[in-house]
C-alpha cells in the first residue's frame, strides 16, 4: 500500500539501470510470503482439503448416505476412518460432503462480498457528498441489525433445490459491510493523490479512474480480506446449518454434523470431534494464509523488529 | 458534547426503527405463520384459523401491518405468539437473562482483552506475545458452538475428577432452587461460568489482537520517547501517554464486538438451555413466528446501538479533540 502501482516502468529505462534485473513487485511478494513457514504450511492443508473432499468420495467404499447395519456408532477403525454415527454412516464421507459444501460457500461468499466491499467503499470514498452518506448510513442500519438473524429469518421460504446458491447469495449480501468501510477510508486519502488529480485533468472518466487507479490501490487491503472473510462465512455457514436454518438433512454441512456430534459428544466423542476439528483446521488455515498475506503485501502494517530501526 | 451525543442518539433512534421495519417486513415476506395452525391434527376449525389470520392482518400490505404493530410496541405490547400467549409476558425475563449474559461477557472481554493485547505488545516477539498470539488465532479460528460444546467436555473431565458438580452446564440455576440465598448465588454461579466463559473467550481473543496492533503503532511514536526523554518512567509513558492513545481506535470496535456478541448469544442460548432472547429467536424461526422475531430484534437492535452509544461516550472521554468540535 505504500507505493502506487505502476504499469510501466519506462522511467527506470530511462536512468540507465538495468530492469531485468529488478524483482517485480509480484515476485517481491510472492518470496515474502514464502519465507512466512505457518501461511506456507496452512496454503499446502488448505489446498489438500480442498482437493482431498472433491476426489476422495469416489473412491470411498461408503458415499454419504449409505448405512452399515454392522457397524452401528462404531469408534475409528481401518473399515471407517472416522468411525461411523447411530445410523451407521460413515463419518468420514459425511465430513467431505459437508466440507465440499462448506468451503464452497466459504470461498463464493469470500468473493462476492468483496466485489460489493470494493464497490460501495470506492464510490462511497471517491464522490463523497451524498452518495458518501447514504451508503455508509446503509452501512449502519446493517450493523445494527444483526445479519445472522436476518439470513435466518429469510432461509425457511428457500426452496431445497438451489439452496446453497442462496445462502451464498444472503452471506454476501449480508457480509460487505466492514470491509467497505475501510476501502472508503483509503479511497478517500488515494483521491489527494497526485496521480489521481491528473487523470482527472486528463478528462478520464470516473468510472475509468476507479477501475485502473483507486481498485489497483487498494487491492492488497482486497486480497488479505477476501481470505479473512473465507474464515468469517464458513463460520456463519456452518452456524447457521447448527441451529438448523442452512443446509437441510438428507444433504451434510459441517454444521449438522456437528449439531448431530453434540447430542452424543460425551459419550460418543468422534462423531463430534471429527467434523468440528476439520471445521477449525479449515477456518484456522484460511486466517493464517490472510495473516501471511498480509505481511507480504503490506510489510509496513507489521512493526519492525526489536533492535531494527524504520 | 450533550449536543454530540443527543445527536448520536437521534440517528441511533432512526436507525432503530428502520432496522426493526427492515426485519419485519422480511419475516412477514418470508414466514408462513398459519401453517403450524393448518399442519395441526385434527385441524382447527376455519374460523380460528380466520380469527389469527385477521388478528396478524395478513389481508393487509405490511406497511400498514408495521405501523399498526409499532403503534403498539411503543405502548409496551409486542402483539402475540402463534401460540396465542401475550410476547410482552415472557420479554423480561428472557431479556434479563440475555442481558446477564453479553453485559458481563463484553466486559470482560473488552477488560481482559484490552489487558492482554498491550501486555503482549509491550513485549512484542517475547515467548509470552508468541503464546498469546497463537493462542488468540486459534480462539478465533472456534465457532462459539464448538468452544461451548469443548468447554462441557472439559467440564465433565473436571467434574469426574473432583466427584461433585463443579460446573454446571444445563439451565441457568437447578431446578431444585432452595435453600438460604447464598446457596441460590453459589448455584446461579456454578451455572454461570461456562456460557460467560464461551462468550467471553472470544470477545478477549478478538480485543487482544487488536489492542496488541494498535498498541504497537503508538509505542514506535515520537511523543513516546519525548515523555521518556523528559523523565517518565517507563511505566508511566507506557500507561498514561501510551495505553491511552492506543485505547481510542478500540471505542469503535466496542460496537462491533456487542453485535458480535449478540450472535454469540444465540449459540450459547441454545446449547446450554438458557432461556433468553436467543434462544427464543430460534425457536420463533422455527414456528414462523413473526412477533417474536420482531421483538428479538427490536432488543438485539437496542443492545448494539447501547454498545455503540457506550463507545461514543468513551471515545469523547479519551479523546478531546471530539469535545471540542
Amino acid at each position: 500500500m505504500s507505493e502506487p502501482v505502476t504499469t510501466t516502468s519506462s522511467a527506470t529505462a530511462k536512468s540507465g539501470v538495468d530492469v531485468a534485473n529488478f524483482a517485480s513487485r509480484r515476485t517481491l511478494v510472492w518470496r515474502r510470503f514464502l519465507s512466512n513457514r505457518p501461511a506456507v504450511v496452512a496454503l499446502a492443508i488448505l489446498a489438500l482439503l480442498f482437493i482431498g473432499c472433491y476426489t476422495l468420495p469416489p473412491l470411498l467404499p461408503y458415499n454419504y448416505t449409505d448405512l452399515d447395519y454392522l457397524a452401528l456408532q462404531q469408534p475409528p477403525t481401518l473399515k471407517h476412518w472416522f468411525g461411523t454415527n447411530a445410523l451407521g454412516q460413515d463419518l468420514l464421507a459425511q465430513t467431505l460432503r459437508g466440507m465440499q459444501k462448506s468451503m464452497l460457500i466459504g470461498l463464493c461468499v469470500a468473493l462476492v462480498s468483496t466485489v460489493i466491499a470494493a464497490t460501495v467503499g470506492a464510490i462511497a470514498g471517491y464522490f463523497g457528498g451524498w452518495r458518501d452518506r447514504a451508503l455508509m448510513w446503509l452501512v449502519d442500519l446493517l450493523l445494527v441489525v444483526p445479519s445472522f438473524i436476518l439470513i435466518a429469518i429469510v432461509t425457511p421460504s428457500l426452496g431445497q433445490a438451489a439452496r446453497v446458491f442462496w445462502l451464498i447469495v444472503l452471506f454476501s449480501i449480508f457480509g460487505w459491510m466492514i470491509s467497505s468501510r475501510m476501502v472508503r477510508g483509503l479511497t478517500m486519502s488515494l483521491r489527494e493523490r497526485e496521480f489521481v488529480t491528473a487523470a482527472r485533468y486528463m478528462g478520464v472518466s470516473n468510472t475509468k479512474i476507479i477501475v485502473r487507479h483507486i481498485v489497483p490501490n487498494v487491492a492488497s487491503i482486497l486480497i488479505i480480506d477476501t481470505v479473512l472473510n473465507v474464515g468469517l462465512a464458513i463460520i456463519g455457514e456452518t452456524g447457521l446449518s447448527f441451529l438448523g436454518f442452512g443446509v437441510q438433512p438428507p444433504d451434510v454441512s459441517l454444521g449438522t454434523l456437528i449439531a448431530d456430534g453434540t447430542k452424543s459428544a460425551t459419550t460418543f466423542p468422534w462423531v463430534f470431534m471429527f467434523p468440528a476439528g476439520m471445521l477449525v483446521t479449515i477456518v484456522l488455515c484460511a486466517n493464517l494464509i490472510g495473516d501471511g498475506l498480509r505481511d507480504a503485501l503490506d510489510p509496513d502494517s507489521r512493526p519492525p523488529r526489536r533492535g531494527k530501526k524504520k | 458534547m450533550t449536543r454530540f451525543l443527543a445527536r448520536r442518539l437521534l440517528n441511533y433512534l432512526v436507525l432503530l426503527v428502520l432496522a426493526s421495519f427492515l426485519t419485519f417486513g422480511l419475516a412477514s415476506l418470508s414466514f408462513h405463520p398459519l401453517d403450524s395452525l393448518l399442519q395441526r391434527n385434527p385441524r382447527p376449525p376455519q374460523s380460528s384459523i380466520q380469527a389469527k389470520s385477521d388478528e396478524l392482518g395478513l389481508d393487509k400490505p405490511i406497511p400498514i401491518r408495521y405501523t399498526h404493530w409499532l403503534s403498539n410496541a411503543v405502548r409496551g405490547d409486542f402483539g402475540t405468539t402463534v401460540a396465542g400467549q401475550p410476547v410482552a409476558d415472557q420479554l423480561w425475563g428472557r431479556i434479563g437473562v440475555s442481558l446477564r449474559l453479553v453485559f458481563i461477557g463484553s466486559v470482560i472481554g473488552a477488560v481482559l482483552g484490552v489487558v492482554i493485547g498491550a501486555w503482549s505488545a509491550i513485549r512484542q516477539y517475547r515467548l509470552s506475545d508468541r503464546v498469546i498470539t497463537v493462542l488468540c488465532l486459534l480462539v478465533l479460528s472456534t465457532p462459539t458452538f464448538v468452544i461451548a460444546n469443548l468447554l462441557i467436555l472439559g467440564a465433565l473431565r473436571v467434574n469426574s475428577v473432583f466427584g461433585v458438580h463443579v460446573f454446571e452446564y444445563i439451565g441457568e440455576s437447578s431446578s431444585t432452587l432452595g435453600g438460604d440465598a447464598w446457596s441460590q448465588f453459589v448455584d446461579r454461579l456454578q451455572h454461570l461460568v461456562l456460557p460467560t466463559l464461551t462468550l467471553a473467550l472470544g470477545a478477549i481473543a478478538g480485543y487482544s489482537r487488536y489492542q496488541r496492533n494498535a498498541m504497537l503503532d503508538v509505542l514506535g511514536q515520537d511523543f513516546i520517547r519525548t515523555a521518556r526523554a523528559k523523565g517518565l518512567t517507563r511505566r508511566r509513558a507506557l500507561f498514561k501517554h501510551g495505553l491511552r492513545t492506543a485505547l481510542i481506535p478500540m471505542t469503535t470496535l466496542f460496537a462491533y464486538g456487542v453485535s458480535g456478541l449478540v450472535t454469540g448469544a444465540v449459540f450459547t442460548e441454545k446449547i446450554f438451555g438458557w432461556h433468553g432472547m436467543g434462544e427464543w429467536v430460534v425457536q420463533g424461526i422455527a414456528t414462523q413466528d413473526i412477533n417474536i422475531v420482531a421483538a428479538v430484534t427490536v432488543f438485539t437492535g437496542a443492545t448494539v446501538l447501547l454498545g455503540g452509544l457506550l463507545s461514543d461516550i468513551i471515545y469523547a472521554a479519551l479523546d478531546p479533540r471530539v469535545r471540542v468540535q
